[in-house]
């Protein structure tokens, strides 16, 4: 790309006819996090302890020491997450490569959907319709799956209840099928994981993480506002921490889209 | 007849809120034998272990045979009230601003004669029971009672400065999803608290007690994470200046010692909720809380942790949670120390394994939650520091009194 068209694209941004949507929840200690039995190792919801605030434990300054896991809040899932992805190359959020952290999304709308049914499951066909409408999906595109889940909070995004948390999500067989025949770059949902709440009861369990991340590609969850986004032509930004090895990060998730 | 308390009036905000002030504490070391049976209840006197004859008040020689071994024993409760009197203009601050306050001389039936506090009910040349009683002060006291119940006795005006009584108090029950927390909510509110609220961690997560806790009167349901500073801080910015009772339920049991677990993950959960959870309820509501120990008849009065008795010798089973335990064990002792001046007590509930899911595949015995409850009830009751639960707690702390060595090999 020439340099004129990233000065030209800056001035888009100052101008307005680039607009960048926030995709991302704020990090707060109460948001959810990912049940699992208590007997398996959990992911640490945010904590923030205080180191000064302009006291005697710091006179001039304000600042806090976080605890968190890779997995909390809006996040981003490298492949070395899942064991499908564990023998891959440059798998993990500090080797992957810079240029994938960048790259146009298709949002398929399933809020209507979701609304219906809390265990709502995508399926081939349902893409297979949006891909009428929209045309196919792109390789490296992300496919963001619109829920308006986002809209939720508390109790009702985590959603648990008998069996655990329902929440919607794709079936296995669009998630092999996204990777394989439509080469996605990763799939992202507006809910805790990337997979269903129920997705433990699938096969193979949680399909999103095994096809994904066996497949070299990404996750993002808890984005928020993909109502805001066009079915097509969206940029998505998402850079993770570099954590050494890490299996994910916390991210700040923007979209770029066009405003004409 | 002792009159029965009223319910508390609200304060009027233009009276400055009375600073507590402390009896006279100052003791010898070897009194220190009183404060050691008052923390737990129990009635104990100096005994000369070569003529027999009972001692007080603490000697280091028996005044019949002059013998230097006078070791503290359980003595006889019972004595007689031989004479009465009633200090009306005391020189010490603490009790002229409680005066007129009753005193006595008690004959014991066992020997010696005790100067002690007078519950309202007791008469002169009738027959008490004697207790061991820590004073706001924190040091042992000699109190008599009448030997019956009488009305409304928990309400005498001088026994409750000895107690922490739940009656009419404003009581925050820091974990309401526990069942050990669930059941002291409803002992507690059994016993006369005013209200209680109940935290409850993890708000987003469902619990299947909810809404019975909610429909109890007095109960008020609050998010509270332990393990969230921010949570807490919150939190105490609405109720610390009007908890006189803190129950502090805090739980995160996990099996394991230190080697056979995988990872540190568990490790960390346990500091973070217990031991990081008592230093945030610490700081947040310990200053508050310090401050109005004098403040009425609903005044801050009691800071209780429920603890495993594995705190005070390691059980290699569930090891690195007993390790987390006895940090918050050193924790109580740092924080006993530091509400001492507000004459707020800190009580310690210990605990063998509870009656549920973290223990399900242990043979009995084991605490039923209740028990716990009644356990926090009676010693806030009672005014006592140190209150062990059950068959295995009780057990534990005997054989760690015998032979700290042989425990911690019968645990290993």
């Amino acid at each position: 790309m020439a340099a004129t068209d990233l000065v030209a694209f800056a001035a888009a941004l100052a101008g307005g006819s680039v607009k960048v949507i926030d995709l991302t929840f704020t990090l707060s200690p109460d948001f959810p996090v990912i049940v699992l039995p208590p007997e398996f190792g959990q992911a640490s919801p945010l904590r923030i302890e205080q180191i000064s605030r302009y006291d005697a434990a710091g006179p001039g300054w304000y600042w806090n020491n976080i605890t968190l896991s890779e997995h909390t809040g809006t996040h981003f899932d490298a492949p070395i997450h899942w064991f499908t992805g564990k023998d891959l190359p440059n798998n993990a959020v500090d080797t992957m490569p810079v240029a994938d952290m960048i790259a146009p999304a298709c949002v398929i709308d399933c809020s209507a959907q979701s609304a219906a049914d809390p265990d709502f499951l995508l399926s081939i066909p349902v893409v297979e319709a949006w891909e009428a409408e929209h045309g196919r999906i792109p390789e490296r595109s992300w496919v963001l799956l619109r829920t308006d889940w986002s809209k939720r909070s508390g109790r009702d995004y985590a959603n648990l209840g008998e069996g655990g948390p329902h929440t919607p999500g794709p079936d296995s067989a669009v998630m092999r099928w996204l990777v394989e025949e439509r080469g996605i770059i990763g799939f992202g949902t507006e809910t805790i994981g990337t997979d269903a709440g129920q997705a433990a009861h699938l096969d193979p369990p949680y399909p999103a993480h095994h096809y994904l991340h066996g497949g070299g590609r990404y996750g993002l969850q808890c984005l928020r506002d993909l109502d805001k986004l066009p079915p097509t032509g969206a940029v998505i930004i998402a850079t993770p921490l570099k954590i050494i090895n890490g299996s994910g990060s916390p991210v700040r998730v923007i979209a770029l889209v066009d405003a004409p | 007849m002792t009159q029965p308390l009223s319910p508390p009036r609200k304060r009027n905000p233009l009276n400055r809120t009375q600073a507590p002030s402390q009896p006279p504490a100052a003791r010898s070391r070897t009194s220190h034998g009183f404060t050691a049976a008052a923390a737990e209840g129990r009635f104990a006197l100096q005994c000369c272990a070569h003529c027999g004859s009972f001692t007080y008040p603490a000697r280091e020689i028996c005044p019949e045979c002059l013998s230097t071994e006078l070791p503290f024993v359980e003595a006889p409760r019972g004595g007689l009230l031989v004479s009465e009197t009633t200090v009306r203009v005391p020189a010490d601050v603490y009790f002229r601003e409680r005066a007129p306050w009753r005193i006595g001389l008690v004959k014991l039936d066992c020997g010696p004669v005790m100067v002690s506090h007078l519950h309202g009910d007791c008469a002169e040349g009738e027959r008490v029971a004697m207790s061991l009683q820590l004073d706001k002060s924190g040091q042992a006291v000699a109190f008599a009672k009448p030997q019956q119940e009488t009305p409304h006795m928990q309400d005498d005006r001088q026994w409750r400065e000895m107690t922490a009584d739940p009656k009419f108090r404003r009581i925050l029950v820091t974990n309401g999803r526990s069942p050990v927390g669930l059941a002291a909510v409803e002992a507690l509110l059994k016993a006369g608290a005013r209200t209680i609220h109940v935290g409850v961690p993890e708000n987003w997560k469902p619990f299947p007690e909810e809404e019975r806790l909610r429909a109890l009167d007095g109960v008020k349901l609050v998010p509270l994470d332990l393990g969230d500073e921010r949570s807490v801080r919150d939190l105490a910015a609405d109720i610390a200046g009007k908890t006189d009772i803190l129950v502090n339920t805090a739980e995160f049991v996990r099996p394991g010692g230190l080697t056979d677990r995988q990872g540190t993950s568990f490790f960390q959960m346990e500091l973070a909720e217990t031991y990081m959870g008592l230093v945030h309820l610490a700081q947040s509501f310990g200053p508050a809380m310090r401050m109005r120990g004098a403040d009425g008849i609903d005044s801050a009065a009691a800071w209780v942790n429920v603890l495993s008795v594995y705190a005070l010798a390691n059980w290699q089973p569930f090891g690195a949670h007993a390790a987390s335990q006895a940090g918050c064990l050193a924790l109580s002792h740092c924080l006993r120390s530091e509400l001492r001046s507000g004459g707020v007590k800190v009580m310690n509930v210990f605990t063998g394994p509870i009656d549920g899911d973290w223990f399900q595949t242990l043979p009995p015995p084991k605490v039923a939650p209740r028990a716990v409850a009644d356990g926090i009830v009676s010693g806030l009751r009672q005014g006592l520091e140190e209150v062990f639960v059950g068959d295995v707690a009780q057990d534990v702390r005997r054989r760690l009194a015998a032979n700290p060595k042989a425990l911690e090999r019968e645990l290993g």
